[in-house]
């Protein structure tokens, strides 16, 4: 099975903290799965997701240490953590995307959120723009609701379909890795359900990592899990052999509800 | 019965907004009335003499060099304080660090707290003698009056721009970050069109400080009657001919002076409607 990306012996430190928030994390993503982050709040899930596109860089003075290796579809590695000029790490950031908690259109048209990382990509032909915008509307399933309205304005849309909006202007750069930091924490059920599908239809194309507090979420639509506690991998396997046999106690506790 | 209580207070106290300004505009039109009889509006404001007949009596009075120079003092204002204000603001919500933060944003706030006479007197004995060894001319010029109120509105501006930027939320920013957007870039398509109202908000504010200021344009513009061939030329605002004529005024030269204080209204009035509008037209 190809690797997408590997994280070694990993240790992250906030700014101004004295001890690190993630201890020595190792574990692989699969490429074309759905790996979940699961445990309860503070134990370091998406401290990790966000270490695995460096956006801790936006804000000064965090520490990570250890590796962690990007792989392309040849199998060629590069440590992510070794970058330190700002364009590597807009090209990584190309490479990963990233969509958040709360859905985050931008304050400009439904077509200029598409075409805004792609303009930022270079890309500056209007037919090209206009066919990659389709295409990452299609993609991500919401393409027949707003084909009629590309001019208006993003934030007039729904929760949910800004959400999806935002899955789009991700999935445009064409990432190998999306990384989902809690997406569904803010939509309604019918919402959720959209996008969950949708993250299964994209791991034909794209490798996905997901943080998730709802263990039915990361059973329903993950292929691997990790349980993360206090800022330690307690586990991390096939999400069936998580869910029915883990190995840990704790995460036998934490799956069966008896923390949280 | 509280419901009604406060609802009838908060009503009347807004209402009071509106009183107090046609109260204003009312009493200015009323003192102002005679002026307006002789003179006209055209006549008024195209003409740029400003002469009191004989014993007090009568005269001819025309505001065009006022009101250029109040115009142009703001505008050289704006210019200078803007793109300086804005510089400001993002340095201090997106580039400086923490420890760096608290220092010079107290520093802003203490800087806009002083009181506008003292850049007036900082104007008058440092800063005009200084442009003039620059550009040549005159100490108290047009373009000192300008800079000095360009200096004056800028850590206000530069405030309130910051607070306003600060409310971008962190989550949208990062979003940017992460489709591979630079920090110029995410400032520019992301924290400005976000934070947009604030800031026009802020300029309005202190374009209508700038129309308005006295003490600090007093000390530094010269207050002659003279129209600047240029900027190095001292002239006169309307604040400054109204605070410098007022106590010796004949009825005629009074009447034409309330003319002035009706058109300074205006023209802030105007301005910041323009600037409301002209700005903020698009946002829902």
């Amino acid at each position: 099975m190809n690797l997408a990306m590997e994280t070694k012996e990993f240790y992250f430190t906030y700014a101004g903290a004295e001890a690190p928030t993630l201890k020595g994390i190792d574990m692989p993503i699969y490429a074309n799965k759905v790996t979940a982050l699961i445990g309860p709040s503070g134990c370091g899930k998406s401290t990790l997701l966000r270490s695995w596109n460096r956006i801790h860089d936006v804000y000064p003075g965090n520490r990570y240490e250890g590796e962690i290796l990007l792989y392309d579809k040849e199998g060629n590695e590069e440590n992510i953590l070794s970058y330190s000029k700002e364009d590597e790490l807009i090209r990584l950031r190309q490479r990963v995307g990233m969509i958040f908690q709360k859905p985050t259109p931008f304050p400009m048209s439904i077509y200029d959120n598409i075409a805004y990382g792609l303009r930022l990509a270079g890309i500056k032909n209007r037919s090209e723009l206009d066919g990659r915008v389709e295409k990452a509307l299609k993609g991500a399933a919401i393409w027949n609701e707003v084909k009629d309205r590309l001019k208006q304005s993003a934030m007039g849309l729904s929760g949910g379909q800004q959400q999806r909006l935002c899955i789009a202007r991700a999935v445009a750069l064409k990432p190998e890795l999306l990384l989902f930091d809690e997406p569904t924490s803010a939509l309604d059920p019918i919402s959720t359900g959209a996008i969950e599908e949708l993250v299964t239809e994209l791991k034909e194309e794209v490798t996905i990592a997901i943080v998730t507090h709802n263990m039915q979420q990361a059973s329903r639509v993950s292929d691997y899990t990790a349980f993360m506690y206090l800022g330690d991998l307690i586990e991390f396997g096939k999400t069936e052999k998580i869910f029915v046999n883990p190995k840990e106690k704790l995460t036998e506790e934490y799956i069966t509800g008896r923390f949280g | 019965m509280f419901n009604r209580l406060f609802r009838l207070s908060s009503y009347t106290a807004a209402l009071l907004v509106l009183v107090i300004l046609a109260g204003i505009f009312g009493v200015l039109y009323y003192y102002a009335r005679d002026a307006i009889h002789d003179f006209g509006f055209w006549h008024f404001i195209t003409t740029s003499t400003w002469e009191v007949g004989e014993d007090d009596e009568g005269g001819v009075f025309g505001g065009l060099i006022p009101i250029l120079g109040t115009l142009f003092s703001t505008g050289i204002a704006m210019l200078f304080a803007v793109p300086i204000a804005m510089g400001i603001a993002v340095f201090l919500t997106e580039i400086a660090t923490e420890k760096l933060k608290a220092p010079v944003g107290i520093a802003i706030e203490l800087l806009a707290a002083i009181p506008s006479i003292i850049y007036g007197m900082w104007g008058l004995f440092y800063f005009g003698p200084m442009l003039q060894r620059l550009f040549g001319g005159q100490s108290n010029s047009l373009l000192t009056a300008g800079l000095v109120l360009g200096i004056m509105v800028i850590p206000f501006m530069a405030a309130i721009s910051r607070d306003a930027i600060n409310t971008t939320p962190a989550v949208l920013k990062e979003s940017a970050y992460a489709m591979g957007a630079t920090r110029f870039e995410v400032v520019k398509d992301v924290i400005f069109p976000y934070a947009k109202r604030g800031i026009i908000g802020s300029m309005v504010l202190s374009l209508g400080r700038a129309l308005g200021e006295t003490m600090a344009v007093a000390f530094v513009i010269g207050g002659v009657f003279r129209f600047p061939h240029s900027l190095t030329q001292p002239t006169i605002s309307i604040p400054v001919l109204l605070a410098n004529n007022f106590a010796e005024a004949g009825d005629l030269e009074l009447s034409a002076m309330f003319y002035m204080a009706l058109i300074l209204f205006g023209i802030s009035f105007i301005t910041i409607t323009i600037a409301k509008f002209f700005f903020l037209k698009d946002q829902k």
